[in-house]
């Protein structure tokens, strides 16, 4: 048992120095799409997407509040995380910065619709106090950020539970993974409001998400490991609570 | 709290720690920027007629401002996070007192 924790710690070494000695620095755009950058058309288009999810989030809060009064503070936690998170601009092995997302926590925790409202918060704040995404982009970044991120890391932990009943392991990949989808699905969405003069909207999305993915890796692999580091603290103090909510989602 | 996520917290920080540091050791030539800036060069490249049609309504007026309403954000974050785990150890501590008063 040793020797292979031993072994799959040497081979976890081994491969972050191979990524990191074949990573060229370059410049990447692994944040949220900003004011003005997206055409009128996919604004509105992202935008619209958005609306009724955000909607079924503000439900779904009103009922997770009415009927689970005590998970208040808990929820406000999950929000604080995501706004914690989305402020560290993390320097990446491409050579510039991005954040995390934070929204994994909380949709493990409620359920990606609950997400999807405190993720668009975290956006509004952003776009308007700090010039960071913008308002018309906002349906684009929330449907990436509150929306896809969300509903990734809730399909994750879900499957990894079932599959291999490991929790913290689920936890992690459910964060990382929805981090990772997060900035894909914003290079998807440059590349089809920017396809490349050769070769559309592939190649640019090709370009994009080279970088994106390349820059957001270290970052995705932290967000996780910040989430089960929450995720222990909870599990020590709070199970109470921990065990209500699952037993609500199983009722869902 | 228990040995062995006591244990486990403090890897995860050391490794969280070490996956920011790596990059900024390791290379040497760039200023880590942020993002926005290049992303715009990255749109001019793919539409060179692109012209942005909506301004920031607010924009901080530099970079100093902008650190520390990013700091504010994560320092509100933080705090809300801080209060909430207080809330639950003390929570969790006083139902184990009461448990052995019980007992």
């Amino acid at each position: 048992m040793k020797r292979k924790r031993m072994l799959s710690f040497a081979a976890v070494v081994a491969g972050f120095a191979l990524y990191f000695s074949l990573n060229e620095p370059n410049t990447a755009y692994a944040m949220h799409i900003m004011e003005g950058f997206l055409p009128v058309g996919w604004a509105v288009f992202w935008w619209v997407l958005f609306l009724p999810f955000f909607l079924m989030g503000l439900r779904s809060l009103k009922r997770l509040t009415k009927e689970q009064p005590e998970t208040k503070l808990l929820l406000g936690l999950a929000g604080a995380f995501a706004f914690v998170l989305s402020a560290l601009k993390i320097p990446s092995v491409t050579g510039s910065s991005s954040h995390p997302t934070g929204t994994g926590l909380g949709a493990v925790l409620f359920g990606p619709l609950a997400m999807t409202v405190l993720g668009s918060f975290v956006l509004l704040f952003q776009a308007v106090l700090l010039a960071h995404g913008g308002l018309t982009t906002l349906g684009a970044n929330a449907f990436s950020m509150a929306v896809v991120g969300p509903f990734v890391a809730y399909s994750v932990y879900r499957l990894t539970v079932r599959s291999t009943g490991k929790q913290r392991l689920a936890v992690f990949l459910a964060a990382a993974l929805a981090d990772m989808a997060t900035y894909v699905v914003t290079s998807l969405q440059l590349a089809l409001a920017f396809p490349a003069a050769s070769g559309g909207v592939l190649a640019s999305f090709a370009k994009f998400a080279g970088i994106f993915a390349v820059t957001q890796i270290p970052l995705a692999i932290s967000e996780g490991l910040l989430t089960v580091l929450v995720w222990n603290w909870l599990m020590v103090y709070n199970r109470q609570e921990l065990n209500t909510l699952q037993s609500i989602k199983r009722g869902a | 709290m228990k040995n062995s996520v006591w244990k486990m917290n403090v890897l995860i920080i050391l490794v969280v720690a070490a996956l920011m540091v790596i990059p900024l050791v390791m290379i040497k030539d760039s200023d880590f920027g942020g993002a926005d800036g290049a992303a715009e060069q990255a749109v001019t490249e793919m539409a060179p007629e692109y012209k942005p049609w909506f301004e920031p309504l607010f924009e901080p007026p530099g970079s100093e401002t902008e650190s520390l309403l990013f700091a504010l954000q994560a320092a509100f974050g933080a705090g809300i996070i801080g209060y909430g785990i207080g809330y639950y150890k003390g929570r969790a501590t006083k139902r184990e007192c009461s448990d052995e008063d019980s007992a």
